[in-house]
């Protein structure tokens, strides 16, 4: 328990700096970088509850695909440092002392509510298995109809980008 | 392991759209003719439409109580059918006028169509949720479909941006939801303690993202952006069907969720006061019929709010709470029918690439165009509720639904804002009766299909607003929303 417990402070710890940072660095290929910092330290975390699933998909997909296409984008905008206005730092002010009490409420709601004995426990849903059996039995119905969602996306994507065609 | 036939047919209005929409984009590098692309989809439309009569008589759970089939759910899918079917009748003739590509676009209306069906019948929330951005997808890119048109790259981009935040507030709402319940099932939920401030930040979170979707203030500022940039014929599907599908789970949330209930009466209060105030007062000062017409939609929002507000009020009473939810789906459907005929004349009248969208290029049009001014003035005195039109019987219900709940003092605002309305309504009619044409500006004429849109919009708007009794007899049977 107390590795667990070792491992997990450290993870929750590196997602919060990177977090931090992501939001702190100028330059937004640091901010990216950051970004991956966390999703890595979220994976690790999903091994820790025992979902082995969740964790190779949140690297392969967050870390992988999508920080490739963050990346990406911000070269081929060839985004400088980002400007201050004063606009941006009346945000920090304001946002700030927000974001604190954000988490101050929900720290507070969550030691108010005890121990935790509804949602996610550690190997039952959150498994392969289980989620394999989630996905394919009780959400059928939903999991088929992303399929529809992602057809949506692509199809909308053509219409966007295609090319004129003289008419 | 496949799923029995009666949850195939529970779902088979969202296959038919979905399977049309599919088979539109297979067929389009072969079919050349634009006529056959809009009958195509018209099928499509047309059998959805019909298939959603079968859960009308055989009420019931599929896959799982993922999705409820009743009556309630058969209504939107009806609702939401017809408004693909007139939206599609009425843009086929704006698509060739604008040169624009048939066939995306009615795939896209279909997909958006099924995304609403799903949404009215969801019982779970991951399953809404998937429903939701079907449709809100499907819509964004329906926004920017012109896309030489800068203002409908504006108005893509805004509703693009300010939709994924407010999804993304929706998203959120279901983890807490989740957190606090353990379930995203709506029947489950009702075991939960309704104090829980985790449930309710959940809730709250859920309001506003569906509040943006259905334009309450302050979630509306998208709006009048989002309406006037999307080409016509698509604000009409806007303003008709995403605002009803939402609406359907705001309801079913709102009505199946104990919890939901008396802390949110005064959330609904503030919502609806706001929202008739801020479209009715933004209305009066705009000078674009398509502007006005988004701020109006606003305003109904507001109305419509003002029954959430007595459905929330209703404390467990039973008679109460039909009575409210009748006038929801009453007022939904009056509302649907306006406005979708309202938008098509707009459209047409506009011209090439909707250049006349003034209030000033309507002047004359009594003497130009008779009939369509005769129609756009039916759509505008339902708007505002003048008797015999569907629209009077639509806000009367809810009047009496808010008395009855004691809510005196929403019921006075929402007469004080029927009134702030029935200025701007009646100075179109005034402008299009009672002054000159300006020089230079042509008849248009009607395509056929644009006639019959119209013809459907103003007999449904007269009938329903004749003979109520067998739309409120369907939806206010008693447990036309919990299915018992």
């Amino acid at each position: 328990m107390t590795a667990q417990l070792i491992i997990f402070f450290v993870l929750a710890g590196l997602a919060v700096i990177g977090a931090v940072s992501l939001i702190f660095q100028r330059h937004p290929i640091h901010s990216a970088l950051s970004l991956i910092v966390v999703m890595v330290a979220l994976a690790g975390l999903y091994l820790l509850l025992g979902a082995e699933f969740v964790a190779a998909v949140q690297i392969i997909v967050y870390g992988g695909a999508i920080m490739v296409l963050f990346v990406l984008v911000i070269m081929l905008l060839n985004a400088g440092v980002e400007e201050r206005t004063n606009f941006s730092k009346l945000a920090a002010t304001a946002g700030i002392p927000l974001a604190v009490a954000l988490t101050a409420f929900l720290a507070a709601t969550i030691a108010k509510s005890g121990p935790v004995t509804t949602g996610v426990r550690p190997g039952s849903v959150a498994s392969t298995q289980g989620l394999a059996t989630m996905l394919f039995r009780e959400f059928v119905y939903p999991f088929e109809l992303t399929s529809f969602l992602i057809l949506v996306a692509i199809l909308g994507a053509l219409v966007l980008a295609q090319r004129e065609k003289g008419s | 392991m496949s799923p029995p036939v009666e949850d195939i047919l529970r779902v088979m209005p969202e296959l038919i759209f979905c399977g049309f929409g599919v088979l539109l984009m297979l067929l389009q590098p072969f079919l050349r003719e634009r006529n056959g692309m809009a009958f195509l989809a018209l099928c499509g439309a047309g059998l959805g439409t019909l298939a959603s009569i079968f859960p009308l008589v055989n009420a019931g759970s599929a896959f799982g109580e993922l999705i409820r089939a009743d009556g309630f759910s058969g209504f939107f899918h009806l609702l939401v059918g017809l408004v693909a079917f007139l939206v599609i009748l009425a843009s086929a003739p704006y698509l060739e006028r604008e040169r624009l590509a048939p066939a995306e676009f009615y795939a896209l209306v279909l997909f958006a169509t099924a995304g609403m069906g799903v949404l009215a019948s969801a019982q779970e929330l991951l399953t809404a949720f998937i429903g939701l951005e079907m449709s809100s997808i499907s819509s964004y890119v329906l926004a920017g479909y012109r896309r030489e048109s800068l203002k409908a790259g504006e108005s893509a981009m805004k509703y693009f941006l300010l939709g994924s935040f407010a999804t993304a507030f929706f998203l959120y709402g279901i983890a807490l939801v989740y957190g606090a319940t353990g379930t995203t099932r709506l029947s489950q939920m009702s075991a939960a303690d309704p104090g829980g401030i985790l449930l309710r930040l959940g809730l709250a979170l859920i309001l506003i993202g569906l509040g943006f979707k259905v334009a309450a203030a302050p979630f509306q500022v998208w709006t009048p952006d989002v309406y006037e940039g999307a080409p016509t014929p698509v604000t009409a599907l806007f303003s008709a069907g995403p605002k009803a599908a939402a609406f359907a789970l705001l309801l079913r949330i709102f009505s199946t969720v104990p919890a939901a209930n008396e802390f949110w009466f005064w959330a609904f209060w503030i919502l609806a006061a706001l929202t008739m105030f801020v479209g009715n007062l933004g209305a009066l000062v705009q000078t674009n019929v398509k502007r006005m017409l988004a701020y109006s939609s606003i305003a109904h929002a507001g109305y419509i709010l003002v029954a959430f507000c007595a459905v929330a009020f209703t404390r467990g009473d039973d008679e109460r709470l039909t009575a409210g939810v009748a006038a929801v789906l009453y007022y939904l459907l009056a509302y649907a029918l306006v406005k979708l005929g309202a938008f098509t004349v707009v459209s047409h009248l506009g011209g090439a690439g909707e250049k006349r969208l003034d209030l000033n290029d309507y002047a004359g049009l009594g003497q130009r165009q008779p009939v369509a001014a005769a129609a756009l003035s039916l759509y505008l005195l339902s708007l505002l509720g003048l008797p015999v039109t569907a629209g009077f019987l639509g806000k009367f219900y809810i009047f009496k639904a808010a008395i009855h709940s004691n809510l005196i003092w929403l019921a006075v605002l929402m007469a004080i804002n029927s009134v702030i309305g029935a200025y701007y309504y009646l100075r179109l009619i005034v402008i299009m009766y009672m002054r000159d044409s300006q020089p230079g500006v042509d008849r248009i004429p009607f395509p056929a299909s644009v006639n019959l849109v119209l013809m459907i919009t103003a007999f449904g708007t007269i009938y329903f607003g004749l003979f109520p009794n067998f739309l409120i007899g369907f939806t206010s049977h008693p447990g036309f929303i919990l299915g018992r």
